[in-house]
């Protein structure tokens, strides 16, 4: 019996058998600790990999903006679990600002009323021009009361701070506000050929970036937000073996659940149906409305798991970075652990995550020592090297990503460990 | 009227300036679009590719312009759009084409088109580092400042040369491109392409040579795109992923596969960005001090950190109102 | 020598083939008509000897020449032209513009061929100047008809030109093809209207399920008890 499953799935034992070697050198060259930051980060990666698996591995949708969504989740996650700013509380700013999001509520309600009045009979191009008009009041209104408030808070008490709850709250609530964006983005463009959610997504990303990095008085906006506490006993209890070692354990029970979630709801009715979709776009239109709904729950779901990754990640670290940021490690990197590993394969995804992360974070060095060695070539021919050498190596890691996707999408285009063959029924 | 001088050097002059920037993108990205039907995500970085060729050039021949008394950047920037137009069409044959053939679904072209961006930026960042550059290597920017007849405006109308390049190339690029669509058989052939790709082979039209023509096209409009606003402002290395949007918005916002809509969407976003950060309580000053009301000292609609979601409203709003766009393109 | 000839073709979309073996072959200037269910690759057929879907198995001749999954631009060059069944004008060009693109690949002056497509679909010329999205059905037909001759070709292949047409413009499409044929172009043409088809068809082929069923002159096809039977509607 357990021959067997060794013969089907040589491939696999192959793979991460390689892997865990790796991990097992890395330990043994730079340490432990670094091993375990390491894997709790990949780890990390991993998790908003299988939102992005489930979104374009099962559906098919292009998401260009996991870095939005990720630093959604972060965002939330500081605010729920960093200490509360007793000072903001006990001003009369904390007042002044439930006013300002009141009147944004009644605001928003509004909206959502002006949308559902064709119902009434109201033609829809009136409708529509309702709508435009409300929100551009709304948004007038809103902008000119928070202004006055956000400027207060800046100056008297830097920012709102957190509300001190514990941080895996901020994780599913940070999951849930990464989904709400992503039903906003998604009942917009789902319907449309799917280029323009990527561009869709692109742009909600760069703008929740801007979003995050100068509403100073929401998320201190650059000067950052540390030390965000950990769920699990910090290093000053444990020391950082230990510490790091309960958080990885932490984070993969987390990916336990996921991945049993997702391997069941591949195989039900619903993973089915939407495997039916992302194979034959034009011949499931005719199954009319379903169709996007199932796309939307799915661009949802998988955005909710980029914020909760994204969240953890942020946790992790300790720090909330709004630059920290770059669609290069946040968005494309993820998509090379996807492809690379097997879109629509779980146990690929997992693989790439891992096996690309770790890749990821020892070509730094690598990058910076091959041109160290150009450097001094170049010295002993009398180049003189340009002063940001070390900066210019980095971004050659940019290059290999791109050289990556390119030769995967040619060469293996069902990354390592393809999806099986789907029987949808 | 000062405060019109204002409002005509921050709004028109800095919209038109930024418009053209982006009608050229938009272009490029539109034409791609309809000959090859995908979104085209590495634009951005072919627009600062074509800089950087730029630079190169004006590094090596630093006195050129001196000749013709342009800046010595715009006089090499035609070598550029050759050398960028090679570029693309290689880029075409060695990641995009693979895949066409292989007949595989728009998004993996996407996604192809995002590891060239990453390509791209790769290799501009080791060659030429991550910090700006300037494109006046041996010259310098002349400003232009034009009076006007009344008494009451003291402040001038401030005009850069690049500026003024920036637009006689833009109008005569847009004009080149219309003949050269509507009246030459190449140009032809490229419309029945992007109408009907299985018809326009079935007629005889290789279509080889008509994404050629298209590489080419968007080539020299994103070296002429990316130089012009390079010589305006700086070269940055970093324009990719900004400038993309309101590129894609303006494409769409015309109507994708529509040259002449993606003149108009890029117009449309470059005033729409300016309009959206103008500080409107400039322009109501005067009214402020006849009436004696009491207005906020800052009245623009977005602030500046908020400018990219001007694109993106637009964009939202294009697809939810009317997804053909201005000039009822394809929806793709 | 056939003008045109398949032998024993087979090929399919990519997935399973849906030519299983076809083999037709006509004269100069001769007429030949494809009848046959739908779905049995009729228009596949076409396509095939046009390149527009890779053959995998038997040939196709031109004259003589092997022209197996030759590009298309080579075939026009060579005298063949095509008329799809659907999608088969350029909506967003003038009608003159559509009949241009016909004449992509001749460097010499079209314009004689211009006037001539104007004097067979004279209902174009008034409509020259408008674009063909803007036609009716059977004058979209006549624009593709017209592109297609724009090449003046040897060869021209037909896919069903009279879908959808009313009887009178149908009685027009056939009469034009007609004429055609006189000028000594030979025809391959997949027609609906079967027994109207055959009688202007020197040759006849019957497909099913991408094979020939019957193969035979126009004529005999037509008086075949059994033809008449399963295709030609009692
Ligand atoms: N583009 C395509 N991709 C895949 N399969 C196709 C394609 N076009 C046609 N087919 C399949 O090929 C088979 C033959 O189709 P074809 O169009 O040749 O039929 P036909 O004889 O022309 O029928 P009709 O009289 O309806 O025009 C059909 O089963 C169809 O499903
Ligand atoms: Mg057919």
């Amino acid at each position: 019996m357990s021959n067997k499953l060794l013969m089907n799935h040589k491939k696999e034992f192959l793979l991460f058998g390689g892997l865990f070697a790796i991990i097992l050198l890395i330990m043994a060259f730079m340490g432990t600790a670094y091993g375990l930051r390491m894997l709790v980060e990949a780890a990390c990666y991993a998790i908003i990999a299988f939102g992005l698996t489930i979104q374009w591995g099962y559906a098919g949708l292009f998401n260009a903006g996991i870095m939005g969504f990720m630093a959604m989740g972060a965002f939330v996650t500081m605010l729920f679990s960093f200490p509360v700013n007793e000072q903001f509380w006990s001003s009369g700013l904390a007042g002044d600002l439930g006013s300002v999001l009141l009147k944004l509520i009644i605001g928003i309600v509004l909206i959502v009323g002006s949308i559902k009045i064709t119902r009434f009979g109201v033609p829809k191009k009136a409708q529509q021009a309702v709508t435009l008009v409300l929100i551009g009041v709304v948004y007038l209104v809103y902008m000119n009361a928070l202004a006055p408030v956000a400027d207060s808070i800046e100056k008297e008490v830097g920012f709102i701070g957190g509300f001190g709850l514990p941080s895996w709250l901020g994780w599913v609530v940070g999951g849930i506000a990464a989904g709400l964006i992503a039903y906003f983005v998604g009942h917009i463009c789902l319907g449309l050929r799917s280029d323009y959610l990527a561009i869709a997504t692109l742009g909600i990303s760069e703008i929740i970036k801007a979003f995050l990095k100068n509403a100073d008085w929401l998320t201190n906006g650059t000067l950052t937000v540390s030390p965000l506490p950990w769920p699990t006993p910090g290093a000053a209890d444990l020391g950082f073996i230990m510490a790091r070692a309960s958080y990885l354990s932490l984070t993969a029970l987390v990916i336990a659940l996921i991945f049993f979630l997702l391997t069941r709801a591949y195989n039900a009715p619903w993973g089915r149906m939407l495997r039916a979709i992302r194979d034959n776009e034009v011949s499931s239109l005719a199954m009319g409305k379903d169709v996007n709904k199932r796309r939307l729950e799915v661009f949802v779901f998988g955005s909710f798991l980029m914020g909760v990754g994204g969240a953890i990640l942020a946790t992790f670290n300790g720090l909330f970075d709004p630059n920290g940021y770059i669609p290069l490690n946040h968005t494309f990197l993820i998509w090379v652990m996807v492809i690379l590993g097997g879109a629509g394969n779980n146990l690929g995804t997992l693989f790439g995550a891992v096996f690309v992360y770790i890749i990821w974070t020892m070509s730094e060095p690598a990058a910076l020592f091959v041109f160290d060695i150009i450097r001094n070539i170049g010295d002993s021919v009398g180049w003189e090297a340009p002063q940001d050498l070390d900066s210019r190596a980095l971004q050659a890691r940019v290059f290999v990503i791109g050289l990556t996707i390119s030769l995967v999408l040619r060469y293996a285009p069902k990354g390592v460990i393809p999806e099986k063959v789907a029987r949808h029924g | 009227m000062n405060e019109l001088v204002f409002f005509i050097n921050k709004v028109l002059i800095s919209g038109a300036v930024i418009g053209s920037i982006y009608a050229m993108g938009a272009i490029g990205v539109t034409l791609i679009f309809s000959i090859l039907r995908f979104a085209h995500f590495a634009h951005g970085d072919l627009m600062t590719t074509g800089a950087f060729v730029t630079l190169f050039l004006t590094a090596m021949f630093p006195e050129a312009g001196h000749a013709v008394g342009l800046p010595t950047a715009f006089v090499m920037m035609p070598f550029a759009m050759v050398i960028t137009s090679f570029l693309a069409i290689g880029l075409d044959k060695a990641f995009y084409k693979p895949l066409r053939e292989a007949n595989v679904k728009p998004v993996v072209m996407v996604m192809a088109s995002i590891g060239v961006t990453l390509m791209l930026q790769g290799v501009v960042r080791i060659f030429f580092g991550t910090s700006s550059r300037n494109l006046f290597v041996d010259d310098r920017k002349e400003i232009f400042r034009l009076e006007l007849p009344w008494e009451l405006a003291s402040r001038k109308i401030i005009i850069t040369e690049p500026q003024v390049l920036l637009f006689v190339f833009t109008i005569v690029a847009v004009v080149a491109l219309h003949y050269f669509l509507t009246r030459s058989r190449l140009g032809k052939a490229m419309r029945a392409t992007s109408d009907n790709a299985d018809l326009a082979r079935i007629s005889g039209i290789n279509t080889k040579t008509v994404v050629t023509v298209t590489w080419v096209i968007a080539g020299c409009l994103a070296t002429a795109a990316g130089t012009l606003l390079s010589l305006d402002v700086a070269l940055k290395p970093d324009l990719s992923f900004q400038i993309l949007l309101p590129i894609f918005a303006a494409a769409i916002v015309g109507g994708v596969g529509h040259p002449y809509g993606a003149v108009i969407g890029g117009f449309v976003v470059g005033f729409a960005e300016t309009l959206a950060v103008f500080n409107w309580a400039i322009l109501l000053r005067p009214l402020e001090k006849a009436y004696e009301w009491d207005l906020p000292s800052n009245l623009a609609l977005v602030p500046t950190e908020y400018k990219i979601t001007v694109p993106f409203f637009i964009l939202i709003a294009i697809l939810v109102l009317k997804p053909t766009g201005i000039l009822k393109g394809q929806v793709l | 020598m056939a003008i045109i000839e398949t032998k024993n073709i087979h090929g399919g979309y990519g997935g399973m083939n849906i030519l299983n073996g076809v083999n037709m072959s006509i004269e100069q200037g001769e007429v030949g008509v494809i009848i046959g269910a739908n779905g049995a690759g009729k228009s596949t057929s076409l396509k095939a000897i046009f390149g527009l879907l890779n053959v995998t198995e038997g040939a196709i001749e031109l004259n003589g020449e092997n022209i197996t999954n030759q590009a298309p631009h080579l075939l026009v060059e060579m005298g063949m032209a095509f008329v799809p069944q659907e999608k088969n004008v350029f909506v967003s060009m003038t009608v003159e513009e559509n009949l241009e693109m016909g004449a992509f690949l001749r460097k010499d002056n079209f314009k004689s061929t211009l006037d001539s497509v104007y004097h067979y679909f004279p209902d174009l010329k008034d409509k020259r100047y408008q674009p063909a999205g803007e036609l009716s059905g059977g004058q979209r037909q006549m624009v593709a008809m017209g592109r297609a001759l724009m090449i003046e070709p040897k060869v021209l292949l037909l896919d069903e030109p009279t879908a959808g047409l009313s009887p009178l413009y149908m009685n027009e499409i056939f009469d034009r093809v007609v004429a055609i044929n006189k000028e000594g172009v030979g025809i391959l043409m997949v027609e609906q209207n079967a027994k109207q088809a055959l009688a202007i068809a020197h040759k006849g082929f019957v497909l099913a399920a991408g094979r020939n069923r019957f193969t035979d002159t126009g004529e005999n096809l037509l008086n075949d008890p059994e033809v008449a039977k399963s295709f030609l509607g009692g």
